[in-house]
Parts: C-alpha cells; structure tokens; sequence
C-alpha cells in the first residue's frame, strides 16, 4: 500500500466504482420499482414528434454466463442526431446542424419478467472520428446491473451499413474478427412503421459482446 | 498548466487499480455477469468526450429533498421515521476543477433497511412516507446537497449471513460519456465496512476511504438534522498541448 503526500500534483484518483445492485431501479426508474415520485422520470424514448431522422426501435436482452436473462439490467445510450452531431458542446462539427429536439440520450430496463429492454430513437447520423475518418453510425450502449462492479461499456452499429462498418475505425481496432458482430444489431424489419433492430448484450461466455474501456 | 481544457478534450485514462475488478467472486453474482474477455481500449472520439446535458427545469422542487418527496405532511405522523441528515459534497474532476451541472441522482433503503421496490421482502418495514430516491444538479462550484433520512443495514443473499453497511446509492453524469460512474456512500464508523463482499471489491484502503462520508458538525442544522459530506472524483479532463486534437476537421476533409 502507498500513500500519496498531501501536496502531491499528480491527479486525484477517481472514486471507486460499485454495483449499481438490484433495486437500481428506484433510483434511475422509480416507475419501474413501483411507484410514482418525480414530476419528470427519463426514460426510454429518445424522440418527440419534432425530432428529424428516420424512427427506430433497438431492442433485445441481456444474458449471462449461463445463458440466462438478466432481468434486473439498466442500459442508458448515448447517439448522434441523424446528421451525425452530438447535442453537446464539445461537438463542434462544422456542417452538422444540431436538432434541437433530440438530447440523444436515454435509459431503459430490461423488463422483470420477459427481460426485454427497448429504445425508441432514431438511426443516428455518421460522426468524424479521430483522425478525420469517419465512424459508421452507432449507439454508445452502457450495462450496469447487479453483480457488475464497474459499468460496461459497448457499441451498438447496425446490419444495413455493411459498407460503413466496413471502414469503422473501432470496429477494424478488434482483432478478433469473429468478436466483431457481437456489436451488430440485425434489422428485424418494420413493425407499426418503425425499423426494429435487435442487439443483445452477452456479458460473458460464447459470442461474448465486445465491451470497451473508454 | 497552460490553457485550462474545453469541452470536447479528452479524458485520462481510467485507472484500472481504482476500480473493483469485473470478476470478484466473494461478491457471488458477478461470477456469472463478469466478462471472461478483457475490455478493449480506445482513444477516444466525439462519442465519448461528449455526453448528454441536463437543465435545472427538468427537476421538481423537492427531488433533493427525500425527507418530503415521499411524504405526507399535511396528515399526522406525516413524516419518515429515522435520523434526519443532509448530504453534502464537491464532484472534481482528478485535476481537482469543480465539475458544474453534473447530474447527481441518489437512491437508498429506509431507517429499517428496506428498499420500495417490489422485489425486495425484507421484513424490515416499509415507511409509508419514504420512498428513497432523490436528483439534483451541482452549482457552479461543483456542490451538491439533498436530504435524507439515513438508511439502515439489511441483510442480503450472498453467505447467508451477509449485511450491507448503511449506503447511499449515486450515479453520477459529468461533462462526458467517459465519466460517467455508479457508486456507493458508506458512513464513517460503521462496523459492517469491513466486513461487506461488495466494499471489498474495491482493491486498496486508499480507494475504500473515498466511499466513507465523513460526519461534518459544522453543516449541522442546530435542533433539526446532522450532516455528512461526500465528494466524488471523476475522470480529469486535460487540455492537449501537442497531438492532434479528437476534434474536429473542417467538413470537406472528412473522408
């Protein structure tokens, strides 16, 4: 064990992490444990009528290293506007309009007893990455539940932009190819006019998703 | 220092040995939701140097105030039954630099260790007039504060004697995607720190201490609530000197 001096100048550590633990939910989705308390709960649908882009829906489940749903899940996502720019100003992206009826983030639950979660928003637009090349389009995804110490990060791309995703500087970052589709959501077609796709999360075990320090 | 960062710079990059690892098996449920792969690394882009921004309007009035967000005032034994404190702190960023509108959203048991929620059937009992859960942003100078009625111990299924320590639940939202954290408060002299499985994920005293609150007298309310004061670290946000910026380019040169 060694202790910094008082006036040390290197950084602060930062505080630990932990689980966020089984009743989450009152916290972050008190609808959810049961009950009614804030005027306005953030939930799960990213889009008014007024938001620009083509609606989507991304749906699916979390599983783990048994193979068994993990119904006490909470995932907030974290996306572009459909011109690819972040309602954030360290975005400053010239040419991408802000929408000013998009935040770009929200947060679901997987479901107690069918262990689904769901996401209403729209496809997200492609983002400049590092180094000027461009990102395909995707869905910065974050798992905390019981049993997870530190949140899990991941990324959600989608299967109709195969040539997109093709040239995605992360995606080409993992070596392992195989491990690559476990971050491809697969379009299940349109249900009530809204593209659905489905991406489920493995946290550990065979086809493991890919989960990224950021 | 230099110039001090702007939005959009990057972050350091997360200590690993501050952090709880994945796979903690005293702690029985993450053996089967821990990851067998290691976490790839990445430099960071826009998608992670941004993160969602939050507006005072988007809260109510009494969402820091968990002793009345709940409550019944207006009928007799209205109000939550335990000791009446206020929780304070600063959320920095690892430079020390105050982080300003960060979303502080906290949730917690009642003075029985009960949680309202409809899995938990702890014997302990509800309180009709607690529900445990609060939200508030930070000032400019980083502060929060809310009110709270200080939750108690309660047993859980891990050994079969298992007990968590009194703690507050907080997930924390910065001024990025990169900082984004969930953790635990503990009480400064609560026998059952030592003893708790998910505490003791956390790999050195050091990190340990920063979960305990510490007892703050000169916060008290005289004759009506103690106090406890919590900081909260984040990831620190650096100004780049040399490299190339995250971003961005201008629009005709992305590829």
């Amino acid at each position: 064990m060694s202790f910094r001096p008082i006036d040390s100048p290197l950084p602060l550590r930062e505080t630990a992490s932990q689980t966020a633990g089984p009743y989450v939910h009152i916290g972050l989705a008190p609808r959810q444990a049961g009950f009614e308390i804030f005027e306005n709960d953030f939930g799960p649908v990213l889009v008014t009528p007024q938001t620009r882009g083509r609606r989507i829906r991304i749906e699916g489940t979390v599983i783990d290293g048994s193979g068994t749903l993990v119904r006490d899940a909470l995932l907030e996502c974290w996306q572009a506007n459909a011109d690819g720019r972040y309602a954030h100003p360290g975005d400053r992206q010239s040419g991408q309009p802000l929408d000013p009826a998009f935040r770009g983030w929200g947060r679901a639950c997987t479901d107690f007893d069918t262990g689904l979660y769901a996401f209403d928003t729209i496809k997200p637009g492609r983002v400049v990455g590092r180094n000027g090349r461009r990102m395909a389009p995707h869905v910065n995804l974050w798992v905390v539940a019981r049993g997870i110490n530190l949140g899990l990060n991941t990324r959600i791309y989608f299967d109709d932009e195969p040539e997109a995703n093709a040239e995605d500087p992360v995606i080409n970052l993992i070596e392992w190819q195989v491990r690559r589709q476990t971050l491809i959501a697969r379009s299940e077609g349109e249900r009530d006019g809204v593209m659905v796709y489905r991406f489920d999360v493995r946290l550990q075990g065979e086809g493991e998703t890919v989960f990224f320090d950021v | 220092m230099g110039r001090a960062p702007e939005p959009g710079d990057e972050f350091l990059m997360r200590d690993t040995t501050s952090h709880p690892p994945a796979y903690a098996p005293a702690y029985k449920t993450s053996v089967l939701r821990s990851p067998r792969n290691a976490l790839i690394s990445l430099q960071q882009s826009l998608s992670e140097v941004t993160g969602p921004v939050f507006r005072a309007e988007e809260l109510g009035p009494l969402d820091n105030d968990l002793i009345l967000n709940c409550a019944h005032p207006d009928q007799p034994h209205g109000l939550p039954i335990g000791e009446r404190i206020v929780v304070h702190g600063y959320v920095r960023d690892q430079f020390g630099r105050p982080v300003r509108n960060a979303l502080v959203e906290v949730w917690q048991a009642n003075a029985s260790g009960r949680y309202r929620h409809k899995k938990d059937q702890y014997i302990g009992a509800l309180d009709p007039n607690f529900g445990g859960c609060g939200r508030t942003l930070t000032d400019a100078d980083g502060h929060y504060v809310y009110r709270t009625i200080r939750p108690g111990p309660y047993p859980w299924r891990n050994r079969i004697n298992d007990w968590r320590p009194a703690h507050i639940h907080y997930a924390i939202s910065g001024d990025a995607w990169a900082q984004r954290l969930i953790t635990q408060m503990y009480f400064e002299g609560d026998p059952l720190i030592a003893s708790c499985p998910i505490l003791q994920t956390v790999p050195s005293e050091e990190q340990i201490r920063g979960l305990v609150a510490l007892q703050d007298p000169g916060a008290f309310v005289q004759l009506d609530s103690r106090a406890y004061r919590f900081d909260i670290v984040l990831r620190g946000q650096r100004a780049t000197w040399f490299e190339n910026r995250v971003q961005p380019l201008p629009a005709g040169d992305a590829r």
